[in-house]
């Protein structure tokens, strides 16, 4: 353990991996990575700081933190853009070490399919190992680079993965890999509109049209409260995913990833449209931001799906009001 | 800046109120039909108003010395979702028990809290708030009701519209000018309490589009004021009001303005179609909104637990939630209207039919969408 996190609050180990992140995991870094450079500074920076086994149970050798112990650096993740499967490294690192398992080296991402292929699977390109959700167990699989198909994004990190031989079969757990992955995915786009809302804002006090910043305009103002709105709503339904003690329950996650992918997509637009036809140039780092939540919009569940999971739990919960239903859905402390 | 939005939850001892209160809401609405309901803090029903002010539901936050309980805003914020997720009707004592009441213990005199805040505990006295005028609506500032020093007290003379439920109220609180004019912008106006039973007042209820009367104008014709009817001081009335409005846009009110109407249709669509993917996930999706807001509203009033003042927070939380009870009506029409030849119910129609044409008032009560979107972006620095 570098920093010894396990005696410390959330706030208090938060501030040092915002350092690492913002040290490596700069938006000239991420490009670097994503034109296809190995990224070892910032990977071996992230496993030298011990982050990665914060959610090993202390008797592993890890700090033993719970979900609802690290959302605020899955957030952080988010921010920085950082082109590695972190969070999902933690977890399925947790997961093995729960088992009595040898610790694979490098990325490990999560994925869940039913058939054979899990589509357009984020950060695939960087990650040594899967860890898949078929359904009915969760095997580990080495992934093979140099056979993934090219992401179909420019300057993408998703790509397919497909079914392989397993290294070594785990116990699934009661929600799924999935439930798990919407919920890192709704903390990172939570940390993803933050930054954007704060690069949007800040661009609205420098361009200058019509003789006058462009935010001095009530028009861009409405836009820009609409922004804040919705960024604060993706921050409080990442929250009530990640402040699960443990596994998120399925209500949760769906709250989650439903309410950040609806949200995510007005984030984008707003923050394009105040920007302008520079944030439309690849030079900008606007770019960067709006291509993420837009890609983990749709990764492991869109609205759409997350809309009909937590539809049908809300049906077959039979004489509650919904209010009743809304309030047992975040997790209590 | 918006790093107050965490996730909190209820106290024990508040939470541990909710089994009580629902059996005495239960009684009272059980022969209330859905879009009675609906009406919920447009509905006026001095007996439950009563009820709860004799079970110790009034007045929460209130001191014990003027018959309050001397809770936290959690307890309030535990009553008003009770209250409101069931659609008890709650407008005789609404208004009272949110905000004249905080007006009063915040700037009214010892005689004044000791005259009307008991009666408001006990369920026993209704307050509507004078505020918008014909002239003045979003723009506060500019109301021309006008009180003139009159020997030892004040001569009224003026008119405020859209006072909700004034003809069955006993007091207005209204914001009127005492000096100056219009040029003078927030300076120059007071706030008074005013007997809506005094001579030279008249109210006249105004017939809303659904075929209510929720709301009223009221005219002053000469109304003698005493000196005492002044509350706070002569000259702050912008600044009380804007204390006054940020208690108004902190509570959990602005998410469950719609709830009696979801809950109505999810009842049919699990009757008629409980497999339907459309309508399935059109629950899922106003749930998932539901919970984030209602974590939103806890939120904020834990700020208001805290000591803090979250205007802007509340501002965001308001907007967010208006959008999201004016949405609910539009959905669910598309949702039966996509099956023309599906049986609904008259109280299912009714009730849609009344929150249709009722929604717009959502955004507008208290501070429309473009105010309160102008308040956060003073909050972002843009103004």
């Amino acid at each position: 353990m570098a920093w010894g996190f396990a005696d410390m609050d959330d706030i208090t180990f938060l501030e040092p991996f915002e350092r690492l992140l913002k040290d490596l995991s700069s938006p000239r870094q991420v490009r670097a990575i994503e034109a296809g450079e190995d990224g070892h500074a910032l990977w071996s920076g992230i496993a030298e700081s011990g982050f990665l086994d914060a959610l090993m149970p202390e008797a592993s050798g890890g700090a033993g933190l719970a979900l609802r112990d690290v959302g605020l650096l899955v957030e952080a993740l988010g921010r920085y853009l950082t082109p590695f499967p972190v969070a999902e490294t933690m977890v399925a690192r947790a997961l093995l070490a729960q088992e009595g398992m040898a610790m694979p080296d490098g990325a490990i991402l999560l994925a869940a399919m039913s058939g054979d292929v899990a589509r357009n699977v984020p950060l695939a390109l960087v990650a040594r190992h899967a860890l898949i959700d078929t359904g009915s167990a969760i095997v580990l699989q080495e992934i093979d680079r140099d056979a993934l198909p090219r992401p179909s994004v420019h300057g993408g990190l998703a790509a397919d993965i497909r079914l392989a031989d397993p290294i070594l079969t785990l116990p699934r757990p009661l929600q799924g890999l999935r439930a798990m992955q919407a919920v890192l995915d709704a903390a990172k786009m939570a940390g993803v509109a933050a930054r954007l809302l704060e690069m949007t804002v800040a661009y609205a006090n420098e361009r200058v049209q019509f003789g006058k910043p462009i935010g001095k305009q009530q028009a861009i103002q409405q836009q820009l409260a609409i922004m804040a709105e919705k960024t604060v709503m993706m921050r409080m339904a990442a929250r009530i995913g990640t402040g699960c003690a443990e596994w998120p329950s399925l209500a949760a996650a769906a709250t989650a990833k439903s309410v950040t992918s609806a949200a995510a997509v007005d984030v984008a637009a707003i923050a394009h449209a105040v920007h302008g036809a520079i944030g439309i140039s690849e030079e900008h780092d606007l770019q960067l931001y709006t291509r993420r939540l837009q890609e983990w919009r749709v990764a492991n569940g869109s609205e759409g799906y997350w809309q009909r999971q937590l539809g049908d739990i809300r049906l077959a919960h039979d004489a509650s009001s919904s209010a009743a239903f809304a309030r047992a859905i975040p997790p209590t402390a | 800046m918006f790093d107050k939005f965490t996730l909190r939850a209820l106290p024990d001892e508040d939470e541990a109120m909710r089994g009580p209160l629902r059996a005495l809401i239960a009684a009272r609405i059980a022969n209330l039909p859905a879009d009675r309901r609906a009406r919920s803090w447009l509905g006026f029903d001095r007996d439950l108003s009563l009820a709860l002010g004799r079970a110790g539901y009034l007045g929460l936050t209130l001191p014990r010395r003027y018959g309050g309980q001397e809770k936290s805003a959690y307890a309030r914020f535990v009553v008003a979702e009770e209250l409101l997720s069931v659609g008890a009707p709650v407008a005789a004592h609404w208004i009272a028990d949110r905000q004249s009441a905080q007006l009063i213990l915040h700037f009214g005199t010892e005689a004044q809290r000791e005259a009307y805040l008991p009666g408001i505990c006990r369920g026993e006295i209704y307050f509507c708030i004078g505020m918008s005028e014909p002239g003045s609506g979003s723009d506060l500032a500019s109301v021309r009701t006008r009180a003139e020093r009159s020997g030892d007290g004040w001569r009224l003379n003026g008119q405020k519209i859209w006072t909700t439920f004034a003809q069955h109220d006993d007091y207005m609180i209204a914001l009127v000018r005492t000096s100056g004019g219009a040029a003078d912008r927030q300076q120059g106006l007071s706030q008074f309490i005013i007997d809506l039973k005094a001579p030279g007042v008249t109210v006249r209820p105004i017939v809303d589009l659904t075929g209510d009367a929720h709301f009223a104008e009221v005219f002053f014709e000469d109304v003698a004021l005493p000196a005492e009817a002044l509350i706070g001081q002569e000259g702050a009335g912008w600044a009380q009001v804007t204390a006054e409005l940020a208690f108004e846009r902190s509570g959990p009110e602005r998410i469950f303005s719609s709830i009696v109407l979801l809950d109505t249709w999810i009842a049919h669509v699990r009757e008629v179609r409980a497999k339907d993917v459309a309508a399935t996930a059109l629950i899922g999706r106003l749930c998932a909104e539901l919970a984030t807001l209602r974590a939103m509203s806890l939120a904020v009033t834990a700020q208001l637990v805290e000591g803090e003042s979250p205007v802007i927070e509340a501002s965001l939380v308001k907007d967010l939630g208006t959008g999201f009870e004016q949405s609910i009506p539009a959905l669910i029409a598309d949702d039966l209207g996509s099956h023309p030849d599906e049986t609904v119910s008259p109280e299912l129609a009714r009730t849609l039919a009344f929150v249709t044409q009722i929604a717009p008032s959502y955004s507008l009560r208290g501070g429309t969408r473009e105010i309160l979107r102008g308040i956060i972006a003073r909050g972002l620095g843009l103004r």
